[in-house]
């Protein structure tokens, strides 16, 4: 399977880094390495989800009770979880940090991903969730430290966006 | 509600939305209780990211059926990390109240505290009296694992939702609450 495993390592370094310390997570192959690196590492709470949107409430309480975590899903987990997001972490401004494999896009194989690839970044601009791309190992460190700074000084969802040219070597 | 108001005093509250909710304010807010006043179905999850973020706490989660039947998956996850802190009450009036009265799937016979059990809930009991809802409580809070009472109730509840306490207000004290059992300010 063709996940980038370096590319795994430095998201999942960088959200350490960025003081993450409970991740919530449903598997998708792009997310294999890191929900692995997650389970692996004693200082992370990995939390597996029958569904992404628990995810939502579990990051709420988490930030409450002062720990910083993230999410770690499928677009069309994203898309599954909009109510948790608007009237969880948006009515109650929770800083949220997702981050969001970006399937249906440019190269994509699958056809059962194109639908959803083509409304994430519409339904998060409709959302006004501010977003990011993360395509290359070059800014996937800064990106991930930014969007947390923002999630936290805005008190607000923020999503990045794992993309194929970072998540698969083909 | 007011039989385990004296216990909830003491331990960190989330409820769901609804006469849950506006019944607990009415028997009196304190900071350390929280309203989850939509997002349907993710008190149990608040629950679960505080018990696991705090496991020096003990967390009530007050849910209702109409909120839990959402979030039925929830289930599962609260009984795969199993949090030894956390007591998950469901007031099961059978109904949606707030929004009308409509009958929820408890009413045909769903058994909520059956699907707990089969999700992997380690202690699970329904309670259709008071004196046995106080009993189960008082059993829950004390076993140190994780519970799910399904309290049946009659579906009755106060003439309005909207109090005087705003979200936001609500959750910075709720949070601030939270950080400060953390860090005393006592020296």
């Amino acid at each position: 399977m063709p996940v980038s495993t370096s590319s795994s390592r430095l998201i999942y370094d960088s959200l350490k880094a960025a003081g993450v310390r409970l991740m919530s997570a449903l598997p998708e192959t792009w997310l294999v390495h890191l929900i692995r690196m997650a389970e692996e590492d004693p200082e992370v709470q990995l939390i597996r989800l029958a569904k992404e949107e628990e995810g939502v409430g579990i990051s709420a309480g988490a930030h409450l009770a002062g720990v910083r975590s993230a999410m770690l899903m499928q677009n069309h987990g994203f898309l599954a979880s909009v109510n948790g997001i608007v009237s969880c972490a948006q009515l109650y401004r929770i800083p949220l940090l997702m981050l969001i494999s970006h399937r249906g896009e440019f190269g994509e194989r699958d056809p059962w991903q194109t639908e959803g690839g083509g409304v994430t970044t519409h339904v998060l601009d409709a959302l006004r969730i501010p977003h990011a791309l993360l395509d290359s190992p070059d800014h996937v460190a800064k990106r991930i430290q930014k969007a947390q700074t923002l999630a936290h000084s805005a008190s607000r969802p923020v999503a990045l966006l794992l993309a194929r040219d970072l998540m698969w070597e083909e | 509600m007011k039989a385990i108001y004296p216990q909830m005093e003491q331990h960190v509250v989330v409820t769901i939305m609804g006469a849950v909710a506006a019944e607990l304010q009415s028997i009196g807010h304190r900071p350390n209780f929280f309203y989850l006043q939509h997002a349907m179905g993710l008190a149990s999850s608040m629950g679960l990211g505080i018990a696991l973020s705090r496991p020096e706490l003990t967390v009530i989660v007050l849910d209702g059926d109409g909120s839990l039947l959402m979030n039925l998956g929830g289930l599962t996850t609260l009984a795969r990390y199993r949090p030894k802190n956390l007591v998950h009450v469901v007031f099961d009036n059978e109904s949606l109240l707030s929004v009308g009265g409509f009958p929820t799937a408890t009413s045909t016979g769903s058994d909520l505290a059956a699907m707990a059990a089969a999700a992997g809930v380690p202690r699970t009991e329904t309670v259709v009296t008071l004196d046995e809802f106080q009993r189960a409580f008082n059993d829950a809070t004390g076993a140190k694992d994780l519970s799910t009472i399904v309290a049946k109730v009659e579906a009755v509840g106060p003439s309005g939702y909207v109090t005087d306490l705003s979200l936001l207000e609500n959750r910075y004290q709720f949070q601030r609450y939270l950080r400060d059992k953390q860090q005393p300010l006592s020296k």
